[in-house]
C-alpha cells in the first residue's frame, strides 16, 4: 500500500526563545515491511543528521536566533507491505538483549508482575503464542481512553488506572513482556485507518523478540499485529528515548502546541511543499 | 554458623604470624589477602593466619561459583576468631612493639633515623603549618547543610609513605595492564561484543547494567580512548601482595590530593627530600592536557575544557586546581551550548568552539535531550555532537559499565581474553549476591564480610560486618534479601598499615592507595597517587566522607 | 573569559555597591527626618525613600501604611525584600562565591564574613543608635571590600568586570540620592536658603561623603546648584555621575579590546552629556527631569553591557 504523510507540529511561544535545540525521531527508514520512496522534512534553522542508539535516523535542530515560533512540517510517501507484523532483524544495531533494560516509563511494579504471571508458562512454551496472549490480556488491562494519562504516565500508573492512550498500551506491553524475559520495545509511527474516519494519526505500539523471526510488531490499541496500514518512524526502550521531537529552548514563557496529521492512501497532492521560512533547512 | 556454601573450603592453610618475608619469594598471584578480625581484640587467640586460597576448586562445586578469584580462607567462628597481622609498611610483620632500628625495612630506613631525631611537638607544628598551608590553597572539600555550608579540610598526614622503585613497578605493570584490558573491554561491548559472545561474561549483566550506554553502540571513540583517567583503588597485605579492590572510570577524584600533598611536603621537609630520590609527580597536569589534546577530534589547535558541575559540587575544588594547572577554563553546563553539531563556550568576546571536554560530570547529567531530562547539569545535544565526533568527552560515556562491583569480578578474565595475559594485580575475592550460593554463604557470616552496594561509593551504603552490631546486620540482611542483584561483599582485608602522626605520637594506621592512569595516545602512570589512611586505630575506612585523611607517598627512585 | 563569570563579578560589585548607597540612603532620610518640619509632612518622605529603594507596591501589600520604623525594616534586614541590605549582601556574597576562583582569597573572606554577621541580624536587634552603627559598619565592609579588590586582584577581564559593576551601580544610586532631596523632598518656597533647606544640603553632601569636598572646591557657603554640580558634573569627586562615567567609559574600552561595542558608544554618549554639560542647562530642563533620563540611560547601558560581552545566556 502506498501511504501519503503529511505531518505538521507548530510551537508558538509568549515571549522570544533565545535558543532552542531539539532531537527529531521524524524519518522513518526502510525496512522489510516498507520502502521509503520520498521524505522531507523542512525546519525552521540547520538540521544535521545522524543515527541514534538504537538504529534510527535522528535530526538535531538548532535555532540561535530569536524566535516566537517553530514549525516542523514532514511529508512523504512510503510503500507499506503487510508482512504479518514480522519486522525481523537485517537493520538493527543493538543486540536484543539491550531491549531487556528498564527505563522509568516502562516501570511496571507489581502490577505488571501480577498480569504477567499467568502467562509464564505460555511464553516458555511457545513465545509468539504467548505474546498474542499477552496482547489480548493488556488490551483488556487498559482501556483507550483520551485525557486520563500523560507524557509522564509509567506503564504501573497506566495498569492501575486500567486507561491510557495507546502509547501506554505500548508502554505496559513492553514492560509485561521484559517481566516475562522477552526482549521489547516500544515503536512510534503512523497508522493509516481508512477514508471517513478521520482518525488517521500518529500512533504508537510495541514490537517484541522472537527467536527465529526477529522483532515482531503488537499493537495493544487495535489488538492485531501491524498491517500495511502501518508506518514504523522509529524504536526505543520507551516513548522518550524515541519520541518524534524533544527538546529544549532559552526563553520563550509559556508554549503553544499544534499538531496536524494526515496518513492518506496514494500520493502526496501536487502542491508543491514550500519551506516554511527563507532559511529554512531541510533533509531528505 | 556453620556455613552452607559448599565450595568455599572453610580453613585455608594457616600461616603462623608473623611470617617471616623472603625477599626473593615467589610472589604467588593466588595469595591470598588475610581477613580481619571479626570480633573484640580481648577474645583473639593466639593463632593468626594468612590466609591462602585452595589450589583448585573443589570438585564438588558443580555450579561453578560466580567470583573471578577463589576466595579467602576465612576463620571459622567455632574455631576461635583469628587476628591477623597487618603488614606494616615500616616494620613489616613485626608487630605492634616499639619500633627498633633492626625492624625497620630498608625503604624506610632514611626516614626512621630522621624521625628519630625529631621530637613529637615538631611534628604538631609540622601538621599546624600543613594546615595552614592547605586552607591558604584553598584545598577543601565541602559539606553542604540546609542553611551553610562549611569547609572541611581533608586531614593531612605530614609522615610520608614510601614505596620502593620495585614495588611501584609492581602497581605500575599492573594498573596500566588492568586499564588496558578495560578499555579493550569498553571498546568491544560497544562494537562487536565477542566477550559477551563468547560466553566469557553474561551478556545480560552487560546489556541491561543501568552504566551501560546503547547510545554508545558503534561508535568510533579518539583513539579507542574510552578511559582517559582511571584511578585504580589497591590494597597491600604483605610484601609484594596488592590488590585491586576498585577500578574507578567515570569521573574519578583525588588526584589534586596527589599533587597538594607534594607540594605542601616539599615546603615543611626540605631535608627530608634531600635525603630521598623522591620521583616526581608534578608533570601530572602536563601528562594530562597532552593526552586529552592528543585526542582532539581533527583540529589543530583544540580547545580543552573542564566540565564541572557547579561550585557548590564537594569536588569543585580540585576541578578548579586541575584547571588552573592545565591552563584550562571551567565551565558548568550553562556556559556551552551546541550548534551544527558543534559544541561552543559563551565567552565575553563569543562563542569559542570547544573540542575536548574533562568532564566532571556523571553520564545521567551530561545532555537532557539523551538522558536525566530534567539535569540542569548537561549540554543539551552533546551526545548527538559526541556521536557526530565532533567533540572528546574524558572519560567517554557510558566507561561505568566496567567499574560496576559486579563488574568487577569479570576484570581479570577481561586481561586474559584481550591481552592474552595473566593479571599482575588480583582481585579482591568477591561474592557475588545475585548467585544463590554466594548470597547463602554471605548472609550466614556477615560478621565477617563487607558488603557494598553494586553502585554505590564513597564508603556509603555498606556494611562493615565485623563492625557492626547484630542488629544492623539483620537489618543489612533485610535489604539484601530486597534485591540481592545489588550487593557484593568481600572479605575484610587485613589493609597494611603506615606510620601516622596521631594524638598519641606516631602510630600504624591503615591504609589503602590511589594510583591515576592516563591513557592518550600512550599510558601514563605517574610514579605517585593517594594514600588514604584511616586515622581511628583499627579502622578500616578510609574514605574521607567518614573521617579518613591523606599522605604523600614517595616512590624512590632505584 | 566566560560570559557567566563576568556576569557574576559583574553584579557581586553592583550588590556591593547598592548595598553601601542603600545605607548611604537611609542614613541621609533619617537625619533628614529627625528635622521639626518633617512632622508636618507625614510618610511622604519614606515613601520616597520606597521609590528610590524598594518596590512601593509590594511594600504596600506587605505592610500597609509607611511608617519610618517600617521602611527602614524593610529597606535593612527584611529577608523577603531583594533590594534590602540584607539580600544584596547575600547576593554579592552567592555571586563571589561561584567566582571564587577568580577572586582572591582575601575578597572572599571579607565579603563572606560580612555575610556571615548580616545573615542573623534581626531589626530589634538594632536600637535607635544602632541603626547608625549598622549603616556605618555597612559602609565600612564595603570600603574594606573595594580596598581588598585595589590592593590584592590581578589586573585582568575580571577585575575589569568587577570596577563596571561598581561604577554603574554608584551611578545608578547616586542619581536617585540627588533625587530624594530635589524631587520628593522638594521643600516648601519658604524654606528654600533657610536653615532647614542648608541642613537637608549638608546632610546630602555628607551622605556622599561630599561635605568637605564641596567646602575645598567652592570655600563658601552650600548652594544647591552648586551641590549639584560637584555631584553630577565635577570629575574629581569620587561618586559624582560624572567619575562614575570616566571610569566606565576607560573599562569599557579596555574590555572591547578597541573594537567597537554598543555599549562603549553608549557609555560614550552619556559621558558626553556630563563632560559637556553645564549645570546652569541642567537646571533649566529641571534636575528632576535631568535625573529621570540619566537613569533611563544608565539602565540601558547596563542592559547593553551584558548584551555586548554575552554576559547572560
Amino acid at each position: 500500500m502506498k501511504l501519503a504523510i503529511q505531518h505538521t507540529t507548530v510551537y508558538r511561544y509568549e515571549a522570544p526563545v533565545n535558543y532552542t535545540i531539539q532531537y527529531l525521531h521524524l524519518t522513518p527508514r526502510t525496512a522489510s515491511c516498507q520502502r521509503v520512496l520520498r521524505w522531507r522534512l523542512e525546519t525552521p534553522g540547520q538540521v544535521i543528521e545522524m543515527p541514534d542508539a538504537f538504529g534510527n535516523l535522528m535530526h538535531v535542530l538548532v535555532v540561535d536566533k530569536p524566535h516566537d515560533e517553530i514549525a516542523i512540517r514532514v511529508s512523504g510517501e512510503v510503500e507499506t507491505t503487510d508482512t504479518a507484523g514480522v519486522i525481523g532483524s537485517e537493520t538493527e544495531s543493538l543486540p536484543p538483549g539491550v531491549y531487556m533494560r528498564r527505563s522509568h516509563l516502562t516501570e511496571g511494579g507489581d502490577a505488571v508482575a501480577d498480569l504477567v504471571s499467568p502467562l509464564r508458562k505460555i511464553v516458555s512454551k511457545d513465545r509468539l503464542d504467548g505474546l498474542h496472549a499477552l496482547l489480548s490480556k493488556v488490551s483488556a488491562a487498559v482501556a483507550y481512553r483520551q485525557g486520563e494519562t500523560d507524557a509522564q504516565t509509567t506503564a504501573a500508573d497506566a495498569l492501575i488506572q486500567g486507561s491510557g492512550v495507546c502509547q501506554d498500551q505500548a508502554h505496559v506491553f513492553v514492560a509485561a513482556a521484559r517481566a516475562l524475559g522477552v526482549p521489547a520495545r516500544y515503536v512510534s509511527g503512523y497508522l493509516h485507518v481508512g477514508l471517513g474516519s478521520g482518525d488517521n494519526a500518529s500512533h504508537a505500539w510495541a514490537e517484541a523478540w522472537v527467536d527465529g523471526l526477529g522483532w515482531v510488531g503488537f499493537d495493544i490499541t487495535n489488538g492485531i499485529s501491524p498491517t500495511e496500514a502501518y508506518l514504523r518512524l522509529a524504536v526505543g526502550l520507551d516513548y522518550l528515548s524515541c519520541a518524534p521531537i524533544r527538546g529544549v529552548r532559552r526563553g520563550g514563557g509559556s508554549e503553544a502546541m499544534d499538531v496536524s496529521v494526515q496518513v492518506n492512501q496514494g500520493s502526496l497532492g501536487v502542491t508543491p511543499t514550500v519551506p516554511l521560512s527563507p532559511d529554512g533547512g531541510q533533509a531528505q | 554458623m556453620a556455613s552452607a556454601f559448599v565450595p568455599l573450603r572453610v580453613n585455608g592453610k594457616a600461616r603462623a604470624a608473623p611470617a617471616p618475608v623472603k625477599k626473593d619469594a615467589p610472589v604467588e598471584r593466588d595469595a591470598r589477602p588475610a581477613p580481619i578480625p571479626a570480633v573484640k581484640a580481648a577474645k583473639i587467640k593466639s593463632a593468626q593466619v594468612k590466609a591462602k586460597a585452595p589450589a583448585a576448586k573443589p570438585a564438588a562445586a558443580k555450579a561453578a561459583p560466580r567470583i573471578a578469584a577463589p576466595k579467602a580462607a576465612l576463620p571459622k567462628a567455632a574455631a576461635g576468631v583469628h587476628k591477623p597481622v597487618a603488614f606494616d609498611e615500616m616494620t613489616s610483620f613485626a608487630g605492634s612493639g616499639p619500633v627498633t632500628p633492626e625492624k625497620v625495612r630498608e625503604v624506610y630506613r632514611v626516614f626512621a633515623e630522621w624521625q628519630a631525631t625529631v621530637p613529637a611537638k615538631e611534628f604538631e607544628r609540622k601538621r599546624k603549618e600543613a594546615e595552614l598551608l592547605f586552607r591558604r590553597l584553598g584545598i577543601t572539600f565541602l559539606v553542604y547543610g540546609k542553611e551553610s555550608s562549611t569547609e572541611r579540610l581533608i586531614p593531612f598526614d605530614v609522615i610520608p609513605r614510601i614505596f620502593t622503585a620495585d614495588e611501584w613497578q609492581i602497581i605500575h605493570d599492573g594498573c596500566c595492564q588492568r586499564v588496558r584490558a578495560i578499555n579493550a573491554f569498553l571498546h568491544d561491548i560497544y562494537h562487536n561484543q565477542d566477550i559477551l559472545q563468547a560466553g566469557r561474561i553474561p551478556a545480560e549483566e552487560v546489556l541491561i547494567n543501568p552504566q551501560y550506554r546503547p547510545e554508545m553502540q558503534g561508535l568510533d571513540v579518539p583513539g579507542g580512548v574510552y578511559v582517559h583517567i582511571a584511578g585504580l583503588d589497591l590494597v597491600r597485605t604483605g610484601e609484594r601482595d596488592f590488590y585491586v579492590l576498585e577500578d574507578n572510570l567515570r569521573t574519578p577524584s583525588g588526584v589534586s590530593y596527589m599533587l597538594e600533598n607534594r607540594n605542601v611536603m616539599m615546603r615543611l621537609f626540605p631535608d627530608l627530600f634531600s635525603a630521598h630520590k623522591v620521583a616526581p609527580v608534578d608533570n601530572y597536569p602536563a601528562h594530562m592536557l597532552e593526552s586529552l589534546r592528543g585526542l582532539a577530534p581533527g583540529v589543530s589547535n583544540p580547545t580543552v575544557v573542564l566540565l564541572s558541575p557547579g561550585a557548590y559540587n564537594s569536588a569543585y575544588f580540585e576541578h578548579v586546581f586541575l584547571a588552573d594547572q592545565m591552563g584550562i577554563d571551567v565551565v558548568e553546563g550553562q556556559d556551552l551550548f551546541v550548534k551544527n553539531g558543534h559544541v561552543f563556550m559563551r565567552t565575553t568576546k563569543g562563542p569559542q568552539q570547544v573540542d575536548v571536554i574533562y568532564r566532571r560530570v556523571d553520564d545521567d547529567f551530561l545532555d537532557p535531550l539523551a538522558f536525566h531530562r530534567d539535569s540542569m547539569l548537561g549540554v543539551p545535544g552533546l551526545l548527538a555532537a559526541y556521536r557526530a565526533g565532533n567533540v572528546t568527552l574524558a572519560n567517554a560515556i557510558g566507561t561505568g559499565v566496567a567499574d560496576d562491583k559486579s563488574m568487577y569480578v569479570h576484570v581479570p578474565e577481561m586481561v586474559r581474553f584481550y591481552l592474552g595475559e595473566e593479571p599482575k594485580l588480583s582481585n579482591v575475592p568477591t561474592y557475588v549476591l545475585r548467585d544463590d550460593k554466594d548470597r547463602a554463604y554471605v548472609l550466614d557470616n556477615l560478621d565477617k564480610l563487607v558488603v557494598k552496594e553494586v553502585h554505590g561509593s564513597g564508603g556509603y551504603g555498606m556494611l562493615v560486618g565485623p563492625a557492626a552490631t547484630t542488629k544492623e546486620r539483620q537489618d543489612f540482611a533485610k535489604r539484601i534479601l530486597a534485591n540481592p542483584g545489588n550487593y557484593i561483599a568481600q572479605p575484610t582485608l587485613a589493609l597494611s598499615t603506615c606510620p601516622t602522626f596521631v594524638a598519641k605520637g606516631i602510630a600504624p594506621r591503615h591504609v589503602d592507595f590511589r594510583p591515576f592512569v592516563i591513557t592518550g595516545k600512550t599510558q601514563t602512570l605517574v610514579p605517585g597517587g593517594l594514600t588514604r589512611v584511616a586515622l581511628i586505630k583499627d579502622s578500616l575506612v578510609v574514605n574521607s566522607s567518614q573521617g579518613g585523611g591523606t599522605k604523600d607517598t614517595w616512590i624512590l627512585e632505584a | 573569559m566566560l560570559g557567566r563569570s563576568a556576569n557574576h563579578l559583574y553584579w557581586m560589585s553592583r550588590y556591593i555597591e547598592r548595598a553601601e548607597n542603600t545605607a548611604r540612603i537611609l542614613e541621609i532620610s533619617q537625619r533628614m527626618a529627625l528635622l521639626p518640619h518633617v512632622a508636618k509632612k507625614g510618610a511622604s518622605e519614606w515613601q520616597a525613600v520606597l521609590e528610590i529603594a524598594g518596590d512601593v507596591e509590594e511594600y504596600k501589600k506587605r505592610f500597609g501604611d509607611i511608617t519610618a520604623a517600617k521602611v527602614t525594616a524593610y529597606l535593612t534586614l527584611d529577608r523577603e525584600n531583594p533590594s534590602s541590605i540584607w539580600s544584596t549582601i547575600r547576593a554579592a556574597r552567592e555571586n563571589a562565591h561561584a567566582e571564587r576562583v577568580s577572586i582572591t582569597s582575601e575578597m572572599w573572606e571579607s565579603l563572606n564574613a560580612t555575610w556571615l554577621e548580616v545573615k542573623d541580624l534581626t531589626p530589634d536587634m538594632l536600637g535607635k543608635n544602632g541603626q547608625r552603627d549598622f549603616f556605618d559598619w555597612i559602609k565600612e565592609r564595603s570600603h574594606l571590600f573595594r580596598g581588598i579588590t585595589f590592593g590584592t586582584m590581578l589586573r585582568d577581564e575580571a577585575y575589569n568586570f568587577g570596577r563596571l559593576g561598581t561604577f554603574v551601580e554608584r551611578a545608578d544610586n547616586v542619581a536617585r540620592i540627588l533625587d530624594v532631596k530635589y524631587h520628593v523632598l522638594l521643600p516648601s518656597p519658604t524654606d528654600v536658603g533657610g536653615v532647614i533647606d542648608n541642613f537637608q544640603w549638608g546632610a546630602l553632601l555628607r551622605s556622599v561623603s561630599g561635605f568637605r569636598a564641596y567646602h575645598r572646591v567652592y570655600h563658601d557657603t552650600i548652594e544647591p546648584s552648586r551641590v549639584t554640580e560637584l555631584l553630577i558634573l565635577n570629575d574629581s569627586m569620587p561618586r559624582s555621575l560624572h567619575s562614575c562615567l570616566d571610569a566606565t567609559v576607560s573599562l569599557l574600552g579596555m574590555l572591547s579590546d578597541d573594537k567597537p561595542t554598543e555599549a562603549a558608544r553608549l557609555a560614550g554618549e552619556v559621558h558626553a552629556s556630563l563632560h559637556y554639560g553645564k549645570i546652569g542647562d541642567i537646571f533649566r530642563t529641571g534636575l528632576h527631569e535631568f535625573l529621570t533620563v540619566f537613569l533611563a540611560r544608565n539602565n540601558a547601558l547596563s542592559a547593553e553591557i551584558q548584551n555586548s560581552f554575552h554576559l547572560a545566556a
